[in-house]
């Protein structure tokens, strides 16, 4: 298992030069000159020129190419043009509510769509079956910002069960942070959740059909034992596929999710760098979330092991 | 394994199509004896989720291609003295912080969203099938390609149209580009994953052994087996398309103010959630019954045209 690991740790290599290369294109692939649009509308020649210099745009297209992952490997994301800070420092301070609000997510979205899907597959045509499935459509069709007002106009302004918006750090206490994430969390999931349930049925309706499965049932289990620890389990490649796969949606909902509630998180970061033209920002984030992704992705491979023994690597 | 990292906002229509099954044949064959009228019926009852799902879209597109027609007013007309009306009968869905109505804006919203839904499934699809005919058919180029493609489905879609968005003017037309540049690599990986299995086709060997040349093979015996997964692709990158349009413009990198959009109205309405609840409702559920018509759509053609 060890050496595999490493090979499969080296496999990202490539995968992971790539995105820094595209990340780093953008900035060329776009038409016009990147220092003037960095600069903004109301620029002098020199501001242009002291951006060039500090992008170092004015070196031959490879070299900063060169210049540029040689920064990423060791660990360099730059300094943002708008603080003058570190990169790695902003997105180091932004990173705590970006991870509570995904990880939350993940957990409502996981421990409420698996057993849905389920449920409707072992149900198949049931009204329990097709209200799952419009569930998974309408959630999958549900602009996550739009749900994020609904939820808080119902329960943080008619009911103030909780608050409207903004974030609290968890060394204040337990409650206070998660009060806060209570309906970010649950606006990030829905989106999750269709997709989960969704493969989580069809996955499961394919094993249903198996004999051993018939034969689980002919001898007498308790139907809650087949279907967790006979059909679940030989259900969850797939399922565990698409956790790691919508991670993606994740977040990208979370940054539209931060952007109502008013978190500071990552997507917060993105949005005002975005506004302030910030590119060195723009690209470390990006670069960053795409390597969490692939890392995910990378431990989902792994877990394959784990849950199909038939599977050595 | 490595095509598995590859994410898709849209995966549930990123399957590997099969020739097409000789039921369909069979059905179409019964299909003809038939009148029109009871074909539509059978069709109806077998497919009320697609054909429901149209019944809005045209709803939906006759209210946005006529909407001056619909007791509308001027979208930028500005009356600060009715600024954050409720709901009357003047203002059907009450006014903004401009005084602007939001009937009217919605209803002219509607054109961006459907323009840029349309035009990214045409382009992305365009570009996409191209290349990826291309890149399936030489394996030489398929190796390096592909591990380009998963490097640039690592990057979320939504990160990346935003990145693009920074660097270019706010305009419909940007957020087209900037929408269907992360769309490519994904429609890349469908035609690419369909190319492949086709290759050992029976078909395409026997036209190769009649000497058909490549792009005669490429054009003539794999793109019309395409055309089905395809179609159905395009309404998923439709619906994201639609969405992320209203992300962008919401978070403010968009479609530009002075044209109405469903994102722009509810990033202006974004503060007065408390006071002016219905600048968010009302274009919100119209973005949500557009996006479900579409998806409804999607779903009821992938299993009309049998696409797995």
């Amino acid at each position: 298992m060890f050496p595999e690991i490493v090979r499969r740790l080296v496999a990202t290599i490539p995968v992971m030069g790539v995105v820094a290369i595209a990340v780093f294109a953008l900035l060329h692939v776009t038409p016009g000159d990147p220092a003037v649009i960095i600069a903004g509308d109301y620029a002098t020649a020199e501001d242009i020129a002291k951006i060039r210099t500090k992008l170092g745009l004015d070196a031959p297209f490879l070299t900063q190419v060169w210049i540029w992952l040689g920064r990423i490997v060791r660990g360099d994301l730059g300094t943002s043009i708008y603080s003058g800070l570190p990169v790695a420092t902003l997105i180091g301070q932004r990173a705590e509510a970006t991870i509570a609000l995904t990880l939350f997510a993940m957990v409502i979205s996981v421990s409420v769509a698996v057993p849905l899907g389920v449920l409707a597959a072992w149900k198949k045509g049931s009204l329990v079956d097709r209200a799952v499935m419009v569930f998974a459509v309408s959630g999958f069709s549900m602009p996550t910002f739009w749900l994020g007002f609904v939820l808080v106009y119902v329960f943080a302004v008619s009911f103030h069960w909780l608050p409207v918006q903004g974030f609290q750090p968890i060394e204040r206490g337990a409650w206070p942070f998660l009060r806060h994430l209570i309906l970010p969390a649950v606006t990030l999931s829905l989106v999750y959740m269709a997709l989960i349930a969704r493969m989580t049925r069809a996955s499961m309706l394919g094993v249903l059909n198996e004999d051993y499965i018939r034969t689980a049932f002919a001898k007498g289990l308790a139907p809650r034992w087949v279907l967790v620890r006979h059909a679940l389990k030989n259900a969850s490649l797939p399922i565990v596929t698409i956790i790691g796969i919508g991670f993606a949606l994740l977040i990208g909902g979370a940054v539209v999710t931060e952007s109502v509630f008013a978190l500071p998180g990552l997507g917060r970061l993105t949005v005002d760098a975005i506004i302030r033209r910030d590119y060195p920002v723009i690209q470390g984030v990006i670069l960053v979330v795409s390597g969490v992704y692939v890392l995910i992705n990378l431990v989902v491979d792994l877990l394959y092991v784990v849950l199909d023994p038939r599977i050595r690597y | 394994m490595s095509t598995r990292l590859s994410s898709s906002t849209h995966l549930l229509g990123a399957d590997v199509p099969g020739p097409p099954p000789p039921v369909v044949a069979a059905r179409e064959a019964v299909a003809e004896r038939l009148s029109a009228g009871a074909r539509a019926t059978r069709f109806v009852r077998r497919q009320p989720m697609l054909v429901l799902g149209l019944i809005v879209l045209v709803l939906i597109a006759t209210g946005g291609i006529f909407a001056p027609a619909w007791w509308t007013g001027d979208p930028l007309e500005m009356r600060p003295a009715e600024r954050l009306t409720a709901p009357v009968a003047g203002h059907w869905f009450g006014t903004d912080n401009f005084g602007r109505d939001v009937y009217t804006r919605t209803i002219y919203g509607t054109r961006v969203s459907l323009v840029v839904g349309a035009t990214v499934a045409i382009a992305s699809l365009l570009v996409g099938t191209t290349l990826g005919l291309v890149i399936g058919f030489y394996r030489r180029l398929d190796a390096i390609m592909m591990r380009v493609m998963d490097g640039l489905m690592a990057i979320p879609a939504i990160l990346l149209a935003l990145a693009l968005m920074a660097l270019m003017k706010a305009s419909v037309r940007n957020v087209i580009i900037a929408l269907v540049i992360p769309e490519i690599p994904r429609v890349i990986r469908l035609v690419r994953a369909s190319v492949l299995s086709l290759r050992e086709h029976t078909m395409v060997e026997g036209a190769r052994a009649l000497g058909a040349r490549t792009p005669r093979i490429l054009l003539r015996y794999m793109l019309p087996a395409l055309v089905a997964p395809l179609i159905v692709q395009a309404t998923y990158i439709c619906a994201s398309a639609i969405l992320f349009e209203a992300y962008l413009s919401f978070l403010g990198a968009g479609t530009p103010p002075h044209i109405p959009s469903w994102g722009n109205i509810m990033a202006e309405g974004k503060t007065y959630v408390q006071l002016a609840f219905w600048i968010i409702l009302f274009p919100g559920l119209f973005l949500a019954l557009t996006v479900l018509a579409v998806n409804l759509v999607g779903d009821g053609l992938r299993e009309t045209l049998d696409v797995r």
